[in-house]
């Protein structure tokens, strides 16, 4: 068996197989928690939010160190990396209501400095005695070979309780991220709900911070979120499906990280996540560029044949090559140009068309219904049978 | 203390500043645009970039890998406005989502790349050296003026005042259409400017000086100088042009204080190692940034009152 068979099936030895769920469980609440991110076009928030866990990570090994205590502990380290985040995402807020920035430059400057004053924090720890084995490089584009554990667990148990907290708040956070106006008509608190959600995106980051890393993490919040838009229109699914693509490329991420040597898990989980990402762009058949394409050519072959019909029946000679081999392809015309019987019978009935549709706009006001008249569209799968024939009796009197 | 500055402080300092006012500058535009995480991307994008030189070149020269930078970072902009479009996604996410994943690739090559032999490595990617990009040749002031000595120069020193002054000059050559596209984008194209083409030389720009300056100084300050120097000179004044000016003060201002707090600040507090220059600049700035925050005249938007805070 290889290896990463071995891995994709949970045979590679009891750590590995709970890092792998633990990647899972948090790319699950990653992906869910990150579509409302994404809904509210706060995607990149969560980025100042990543870096901003990097000066907490640091102040946390030095009190504990100071405090005679083992700097390495995981949950204290991600306690101060809570603590920094929320206050770097605080800083965000303020910045934006409070000074003419706009919430881009707030999210950058909190990014870079408190990134920057967190690697000054690492070089002080490197100088500290035993603070160059802290490892707390790790912290920046995650780690999981040699986890603890009880660093496996404390990922595991954090990761489902995030995901039980998204089906718990699913409701009042899809309403908020949609349309805030209308929750708040329903009596959502909408500022509670915003930092309800904040905190599901800062617990995601913290447990991401072993495995994603600080700069990796923000890609697990919004690619599968993206992604799953590509996939519906509706929001119950949209969380669900974008949890399961997080959730897919953590499970298969971390597994081709544990076969093989050299593969760094974050990078790993990301560019699963992205691969899932650039199909889904292409071949959705909602959203996707392959179909949007595909929708585009038959409307164009539509339009060509209906302006083509309308051509031969007024009997003026088509010189557009498309629509030439449009109507020979379908044996309207032959192939010097004349129309077929086919060909006659298809032009008389768009003449027809036409006809009727000039008059039921002049007869029904009713936007709703001619607004929909774009040359293109039967009037049969407008208007009822008796309607058309009432057309057909004012066409037959105007012609009399 | 002349002799011993100049030997190991001078260069670092220079190159600091030079850097920083090369990204300060496209980044006042590139705030006021509401595009001020163009730079962050950017400066994310370049590992990839000069991984990829590296494997294809074989050499971590400058040139290759000045090239392979500026192609990701050009190409991570040119991915952005494709997904954007195509995808119909909301510009940050299309960000968020394009620049993660280039440097997930950039990491993962490197891992996978033999490069235990060159010095090419994220944290270095991450945090630069400027703290090594000393003038070990020089022995005083006089070296200033000392052919012999000036050849020991840096390298680094030379490309990023190449690349300051280009940016310089590209500024101050297209300043009107710069500022007319900036602040009335529909009044510039009934004018006949080719806005798109415009903001997509300044996405350039803000990419050679990005590339020129992470190679003396690492991503940190390149992403801290795009946006907090000119944050905090947008507070200061309502003038465009003012708040180049302040931007460009408050970029030198934080190199120098940065740097020298790296260096000498541990002393202060009974420590003996210095600490990552690259990290302090960036804290300086954003000190400099939160005091404009708080007490810069210009802080809040039109119309809003000192009451109503």
């Amino acid at each position: 068996m290889t290896p990463l068979f071995q891995a994709l099936t949970l045979q590679l030895g009891y750590n590995a197989t709970l890092v792998a769920i633990g990647a899972m469980l948090l790319g699950v609440a990653a992906g869910a928690s990150g579509s409302f991110m994404v809904l509210r076009k706060r995607a990149l928030v969560s980025d100042a939010m990543a870096h901003a866990t990097l000066p907490g990570v640091g102040l946390a090994f030095i009190v504990m160190v100071a405090l005679g205590g083992d700097g390495r502990n995981l949950a204290g380290l991600l306690a101060g990396s809570a603590i920094s985040a929320g206050i770097g995402l605080l800083i965000v807020d303020w910045m934006t209501a409070r000074t003419r920035l706009g919430e881009d430059a707030a999210i950058g400057a909190v990014l870079s400095v408190f990134f920057g004053f967190g690697i000054v924090l690492l070089t002080v720890i490197q100088t500290m005695s035993g603070g160059r084995q802290a490892g707390l490089e790790s912290f920046l584009l995650g780690s999981t070979a040699g986890m603890l554990l009880a660093d496996a667990l404390t990922i595991a148990v954090g990761g489902a309780l995030s995901v039980a907290a998204v089906w718990i708040l699913r409701r009042p956070m899809t309403l908020v991220a949609f349309d805030e106006g209308y929750a708040r008509s329903l009596g959502v608190n909408v500022r509670l709900t915003d930092l309800m959600m904040m905190g599901l995106v800062l617990a995601v980051t913290v447990i991401g911070l072993k495995i994603v890393g600080l700069i990796l993490i923000v890609a697990l919040l919004i690619v599968p979120a993206v992604t799953a838009r590509f996939w519906t229109e509706r929001s119950a699914s949209l969380i669900w499906i974008s949890g399961a693509i997080g959730g897919l490329s953590g499970f298969a991420g971390s597994a081709m990280s544990a076969a093989y040597a050299d593969v760094p898990t974050g990078p790993v989980i990301v560019l699963f996540a992205a691969a899932l990402f650039v199909l889904s762009l292409l071949f959705a058949p909602l959203r996707g560029v392959v179909g949007a394409l595909i929708r585009h050519r038959r409307f164009q072959a539509r339009v060509h044949r209906r302006q083509g019909l309308l051509a031969l029946a007024r009997s003026e000679p088509i010189h557009d090559p498309v629509t030439l081999r449009l109507l020979r392809s379908e044996g309207l015309i032959r192939a010097d140009g004349v129309a077929t019987e086919a060909g006659q019978d298809a032009a008389a009935r768009a003449v027809r068309d036409e006809w009727r549709w000039e008059v039921a706009r002049t007869r029904h006001k009713d936007t709703a219904l001619t607004g929909r008249y774009d040359g293109l569209t039967p009037i049969e799968s407008v208007f009822t049978p008796d309607e058309i024939a009432g057309f057909d009796r004012l066409i037959a009197e105007g012609q009399t | 203390m002349g002799a011993e500055f100049v030997q190991l402080s001078l260069t670092p300092i220079l190159i600091g500043v030079l850097a920083s006012i090369a990204c300060a500058l496209p980044g006042n535009f590139l705030l006021m645009r509401r595009q001020a995480l163009i730079g962050d991307a950017i400066s994310h994008v370049v590992l990839p970039g000069i991984v990829l030189a590296f494997l294809v070149s074989g050499t971590i020269a400058a040139v290759p890998m000045l090239l392979g930078a500026g192609a990701a970072a050009v190409i991570a902009v040119a991915l952005i406005e494709a997904i954007k479009r195509l995808g119909r996604i909301e510009a940050g996410a299309a960000m968020g989502v394009v620049f993660t994943t280039l440097f997930a690739g950039g990491v993962l090559m490197l891992e996978r790349t033999d490069t235990s032999g060159v010095h090419l490595d994220v944290e270095h990617a991450l945090m630069g050296s400027l703290e090594s990009l000393i003038w070990l040749e020089a022995d005083g002031w006089a070296s200033l003026t000392d052919p012999a000595a000036l050849a020991g120069l840096p390298p680094e020193l030379g490309r990023i005042a190449i690349a300051c002054l280009i940016v310089v000059v590209l500024t101050w050559l297209f300043w009107r259409p710069l500022v007319l596209t900036t602040f009335d984008e529909g009044f510039a194209r009934t004018i006949g400017l080719p806005v798109a083409a415009i903001g997509f030389g300044l996405v350039v720009a803000a990419a050679v000086a990005a590339v020129a300056a992470f190679d003396a100084v690492g991503s940190i300050i390149v992403i801290a100088m795009f946006i907090c120097p000119p944050a905090a000179a947008r507070l200061m004044t309502d003038r465009f042009g003012v708040q180049v000016a302040w931007s460009i003060a408050f970029a030198t201002l934080s190199a120098i204080v940065g740097y020298v707090f790296a260096g000498y600040g541990p002393l202060w507090f009974g420590l003996y190692d210095a600490v990552s220059a690259a990290g302090m600049i960036a804290t300086v700035s954003g000190v400099i940034l939160a005091l404009a925050c708080l007490f810069a005249p210009r802080r809040r938007r039109l119309g809003e009152g000192r009451g109503s805070a």
